[in-house]
């Protein structure tokens, strides 16, 4: 028995606005699997929810009329990886969210909730920020689009407005970040399953017609800082460059210019640097592979 | 203050409605109103895999899934396995056939989700089966025995027999 | 015909896997009131006062009860037999609920409520003032003059203190040409994680108090909770339904004797205590995390001259079981490589953490490795293969320990160590490895370990038995030897069967359940003794009953008893081995002949007073990711010895559970503490890092029979062996593939980065341009 002091159930979005609207302290619950536990722990305890769960408009993955990829915010994680829109174009996205929690958690713990609770490790937010989604709000006034690296604010912080009766409702991946791109994901865990990621790593690359050249590179992290994070000097680095050994290399370095991880019990500052530089390797290394790629 | 709600839905095959608490967890629920008491609580926070149910045939932790989304839904746990005569299904047998049980706490949770994977009706390697089971701890049998007895049953679905 | 070692299915089997078998939660009252328990967050203090009057005011909530409310009772909590030597009795330290906070967890108050929400909430509402006091988490430096003190009767926090003296240390190590191999080890404190959290519930009937609990120890628990409320011990009944795992944390009162306390508090009742998953963590107990100092004295040719072995075991904030566990630790090393200098000594000293008590293995997972490795490094010194060192110092055939009176019937070690090698094919891979200088690096390592069986002599070894045969022919035993998900129950059968001469193990109905109203004085669960002991008094009182079936089969038939057998159920002639009678016949005319009306029943206990060594070794074959820092465990072989299977199946089931908490013991796990606080940061299923179905490799099991002969069934210890060698195993696996050697477990990827960083096998050169 969960201590709660009261539960209101959205049967729409707009209820759900509506509902925002009414209880402004309330807290939203999508899958549940971050917000339950935290009330049964004691730190949410008392409060009062609101259900967005049972809203089904909010589920499946469809290309939209702009051709983003659009992905309603209840998605499960398991409904994204079996996607067959997700398989052909971002398959990159299905195997990080395959690697959240486990299978149980996959099937309820769904996109967006992985993103409005604004936490660095979420297994969706590198890969995300890498296809510099956009996140699209729901509130009174309509909706609201906006990057997903401004959707995060801090840690556990994310650009939702409750006044507004804000719920976000889709995340979209434009054409021009998935078209022709491949990708790669190394989430770092302590053990193979049921983990939080102690660094996760997301590249994408573009090759040139010849795949001798790298179009376009992008590579962002969870955990190397209190938010997801791009690494803008890697990505520059790799941008425009012939592929080789040594371009791995000096991509794979120039991320220590950008990401700033923490000493945590979970794990020093100096692990966590060591492993992002070989993780950037990895990724890079994996997603010029499968853009049909050699490195010389 | 209290507030409460019908539930319906479908447990095991048949149709049901209670009033719920609104604050219950899934677990609650079936353990409490409809004494399903094969729906075991090792976590309570989804960590565990002990009180694994399923839901429109995909498997859930059933703690942290509130009991009012049940609302419509079909639920199956190990109770609506059993045969009017106390027929074990295969894979529950298989359970027993390759000493995949010890204390028996983790066992409910594990054949539940291998009930899913044998709907799959897809012939999974051993590394993808692992991935799939690995919703749930065991800290009893290092997991191994269970891997055979999905395995097995596995293969008998699809008309072969292996040998390990 | 031969019932035992055979594989056969366990009796529990169908309604586990059917879900229908009722553990402590699944028979609860549903008018039992919820008790929830304020845990101190502080690592050590003084309780001033508890404002109780917010909790009291929550709707629902019946009572509140504090540390100032409990009797002035300490108890011991230990799950070992009792004592009639006050000296050998455990130390009873602790309370129902404690004003002298030891550590982050410990109970100081409880809500009665009749809703759990409510009783969460009343625990929420208490304010604790406190006086805090310095805390110490380390062993030695809790050791140290001017340290915080835990309990005043026991100076420098040290619980006890023994040594072991062999030989001349002193003057063996001034020998000329000797190799020094020196160092420390350290091992973790782990937790049990049992799926089924302890719980119980507890209710007052006529007079008296029944508690219902998950335990591995029913009779032993009657006894604390006895000892705990300033009860007599009748006037306290435990039951003890299926159990979902215990490996060792409910070899202890966890909490029984507040659960009774509090029903007594509300008019007796009905109380229920469901821990939680981060109370199991961090309010039961743990494994000792015990630290070693060894000083290996080595000639040329490889032979073991002299030994010194420190050990410093974390007994956290109470005594639970002890000093018991790392005087186990100590005492195996002279007996493992017998070496005629040693000079051992070991601690057990009380800390701000959590309770150390018993958990499988009993201080022989932390002994195999720091022994194990110590072992390792050694062959190295003298440039000597790991197995071949080991050949040439382990223990031999015919090896006696004087104390316990073990023998080393057969040469088991080598045995074992040839088994294993010969299936993961060593001496090739051995070769094949040591190629290897890219960045995943291969490596294979072994490992062995001492084992010994049961209790005696250090404490009383007793089973009794109750034996009654049915009028189907079929025979119902009980005893107080307690299933706990190993599979005791279905070995009892097999035995019982055998020993009386049924059909099948099927005939055999056990009680699983055990009640102390009923179940005849059996000590539990514990010293991987269920099967040994539960042999002998099977053997005794199945003889007892099959004499007594014979005498009225002989009144009955009018053949000789001495003319007469069981067999396949039946009364057989013993010339022809035809059936005269079966045993339900038999039962039949027995209980309703009018003129002579018997019901055919046997009791009996027996006293044992021997030991059994049980012995074996892991084999690991791992692969490391040096800039990962990752290592993967590609196989593992374990053999044992453990005489006799009675069980193929179930034995090599309980050897896959063992295997798996030994690759968890050494890549893993770990329950961790803030320095500056006390508090435990990972007491939680997704942050403590139990092994996973992913993190296995297939798991290999594998036995060496030599009957035991002080066995009845020709069978010794197998519960805790399997979780003893296979951290070293893997520990020098990692060695054989880097060349760096490990003196931590768990060897995780934080482990690997400061040791591969020191090694020199992982270069950040940014690190030093800053």
């Amino acid at each position: 028995m969960y201590d709660m002091k009261a539960l209101y159930e959205a049967d729409s979005v707009r209820h759900a606005v509506e509902l925002r609207l009414e209880h402004p302290e309330a807290q939203i619950i999508a899958g549940g699997s971050d917000v339950l536990v935290q009330m049964r722990e004691g730190r949410r305890a008392g409060k009062e929810l609101i259900s967005i769960y049972m809203i089904d408009e909010m589920r499946g993955i469809c290309i939209d009329a702009d051709d983003n990829i659009r992905i309603g915010s209840l998605t499960s994680f398991s409904h994204i990886t079996r996607d067959p829109i997700i398989q052909q174009y971002i398959n990159v996205l299905g195997e990080a969210v395959d690697q959240v929690g486990s299978p149980q958690i996959r099937n309820i713990g769904t996109i967006g909730g992985n993103t409005c609770n604004g936490v660095t490790s979420a297994d969706s937010a590198s890969t995300l920020h890498a296809y510099e989604a956009i996140v699209e709000l729901t509130g009174k006034n309509g909706v609201r689009r906006l990057p997903i690296k401004d959707f995060y604010i801090k840690a556990g912080t994310v650009d939702i407005r409750a006044e507004e009766g804000e719920i976000q409702t889709a995340i979209l991946i434009p054409k021009e970040s998935y078209a022709n791109t491949f990708g790669h994901y190394i989430k770092y865990g302590m053990r193979n399953a049921m983990e939080i990621a102690s660094l996760g790593c997301s590249v994408n690359v573009r090759l040139s017609e010849d795949q001798k050249t790298i179009e376009r590179c992008r590579i962002a992290y969870g955990v190397a800082g209190p938010v997801p994070m791009r690494a803008p000097s890697a990505e520059a680095v790799a941008n425009g460059g012939k592929i080789s050994e040594s371009l791995v290399d000096e991509f794979a370095l120039a991320v220590l210019n950008d990401i700033n991880p923490r000493n945590s019990w979970r794990a020093s500052r100096d692990f966590r640097l060591h492993i992002a530089v070989e993780m950037a390797k990895r990724c890079l290394v994996e997603s010029i592979k499968k853009a049909g790629g050699e490195i010389a | 203050m209290s507030q409460y709600k019908v539930v319906h839905c479908n447990i095991n095959g048949k149709d049901v409605e209670k009033v719920v608490d609104v604050r219950a967890s899934l677990t609650d629920m079936l353990r409490n109103e409809y004494h399903l008491t094969s729906v075991k609580k090792g976590c309570e926070v989804g960590e565990c895999g002990a009180c694994n149910v399923l839901i429109d045939g995909e498997a859930f932790n059933s703690c942290i899934y509130l009991a009012v989304w049940a609302e419509g839904k079909h639920i199956r746990t190990l109770e609506g396995l059993m045969g009017p005569n106390g027929e074990l299904s295969d894979i529950q047998q298989a359970f027993i056939d390759e000493t995949a049980i010890q204390c028996g706490f983790c066992t409910p949770g594990f054949i539940m989700t291998a009930v899913e994977i044998l709907e799959a009706d897809t012939l999974y390697t051993d590394d993808e089966l692992r991935k799939l089971l690995s919703g749930h701890l065991c800290r009893c049998t290092g997991y191994e025995n269970i891997l055979r007895a999905v395995k097995k049953t596995m293969y008998r679905r699809q008309g072969k027999e292996i040998d390990f | 015909m031969n019932i035992v070692g055979k594989r056969e299915a366990r009796i529990d089997g169908y309604d586990k896997a059917a879900g229908r078998t009722k553990y402590y939660e699944d028979q609860m009252p549903a008018d039992a009131l919820y008790v929830r328990i304020k845990h101190a967050e502080k690592a050590h203090a003084i309780v001033k006062s508890i404002d109780t009057s917010a909790a009291q005011a929550i709707p629902g909530v019946v009572r509140v009860l504090t540390c100032f409310d409990v009797p002035d009772i300490s108890f011991p909590t230990a799950g070992h037999p009792w004592s009639m030597d006050p000296a050998h009795c455990d130390v009873a330290d602790r309370k129902l609920l404690n004003t002298h906070v030891r550590y982050w967890g410990d109970d100081v108050a409880v809500v009665i409520a009749d809703n759990e929400v409510a009783a969460a909430q009343g625990v929420r509402a208490l304010t604790v003032e406190y006086e805090e006091l310095p805390f110490v988490l380390d062993v030695q430096k809790a050791m140290e003059d001017g340290a915080p003190q835990l309990h005043e009767e026991f100076p420098n926090n040290i619980l006890k203190h023994t040594g072991m003296r062999l030989g001349d240390y002193e003057a063996a190590v001034k020998e000329k040409g000797l190799i020094k191999v020196e160092g420390w080890y350290e091992t973790p404190t782990v937790q049990h994680c049992h799926i089924e959290n302890h719980g119980c519930f507890a209710y007052e009937e006529n007079g008296r108090i029944t508690v219902v609990t998950s335990t591995q120890i029913p009779h032993i628990i009657r006894r604390v909770v006895g000892q705990a409320l300033g009860r007599p011990w009748s006037d306290i009944r435990i039951v003890k339904p299926y159990i979902g795992g215990g490996f060792g944390n409910k070899q202890d009162a966890l909490y029984e004797p507040l659960c009774a306390w509090c029903s007594t508090q509300v008019g007796g009742r009905c109380v229920r205590i469901d821990c939680s998953r981060e109370e199991t963590f961090v309010s039961n107990r743990v494994r000792h995390a015990i630290r070693f100092h060894i000083t290996t004295w080595l000639r040329q040719d490889g032979v073991i001259a002299a030994r010194k072995v420190e050990c410093f075991s974390n007994q956290g904030a109470y005594a639970s079981h002890g000093h018991s566990i790392v005087a186990k630790a100590m005492g195996s090393f002279h007996q493992h490589y017998p070496c005629p200098n040693m000079e051992s000594d070991c601690y057990t000293v009380y800390t701000n953490r959590p309770v150390a008590g018993a958990m499988r293995g009993y201080g022989m997972p932390q002994a195999s490795f720091a022994d194990e490795s110590n072992i390792d490094d050694c062959a190295r010194a003298v440039g000597m293969e790991p197995m071949e060192f080991r050949r040439l110092n382990i223990m031999p055939q015919g090896y006696k320990d004087d104390f316990s009176g073990n023998v080393n019937y057969n040469d088991t070690y080598r045995e074992c160590m040839a088994k294993g090698a010969q299936i993961i094919d060593y001496e090739r891979k051995l070769k094949e490895f040591a190629n290897d200088s890219g960045n995943i690096r291969r490596g294979i390592g072994l490992a062995t370990f001492w084992y010994n069986t049961a209790v005696y002599p250090i404490a009383l070894e007793t089973t009794s038995n109750r034996m009654q045969l049915n009028l189907d022919g079929t025979v119902t035993m009980q005893c107080g030897e307690t299933e706990i998900g190993q599979g005791a129950d279905t070995v009892y059968a097999q035995m019982t069967a055998q020993a009386l001469g049924l059909k099948s193990y099927r005939d055999v109905r056990v009680i699983s359940c055990q009640d102390t109203d009923i179940t005849p004085t059996g000590l539990g669960a514990y010293a991987s003794r269920q099967t040994y002991v539960a042999g002998f008094s099977i053997k005794q009182t199945a003889q007892l009953l099959k004499d007594k079936i014979l005498q009225y089969a002989c009144e009955a038939t009018g053949v000789a008893t001495t003319e007469i057998d069981i067999e396949d159920g039946n009364i057989v002639r013993k010339d022809d081995r035809q059936p005269i009678m079966s045993l339900s016949e038999l039962a039949m005319t027995a209980q309703y002949n009018p003129v002579h009306s018997e019901h055919l029943t046997a009791e009996s206990t027996f006293t044992i007073r021997s030991n059994a060594y049980s012995f074996g070794c892991t084999f690991a074959e791992v692969e490391v990711d040096i800039e990962m820092c990752k290592t993967k465990v590609v196989r593992i072989v374990n053999v044992h010895d453990c005489g006799s299977l009675i069980n193929p199946a179930l034995a090599e089931a309980q050897v896959h559970g063992g295997m798996s908490m030994a690759i968890g013991y050494g890549l893993s796990e770990q329950l961790i503490f803030d320095e500056k606080t006390g508090r435990p940061l990972n007491n939680n299923l997704l942050d403590y890092k139990l092994s996973t179905f992913m993190d296995h490799p297939k798991l290999e099991a594998y036995f060496i029979e030599n009957p035991e002969p002080t066995s009845p069934f020709g069978t010794k210890a197998l519960g805790e062996p399997p979780a003893c060698s296979g951290a070293p195993a893997i520990r020098n696996a990692i060695l054989n593939a880097t060349g760096v050697a490990i003196n931590r477990n768990p060897i995780n990827p934080h482990v690997l980065f400061a040791e591969f960083s020191k090694a020199g096998l992982i270069n950040d050169p940014w690190k030093e341009e800053k």
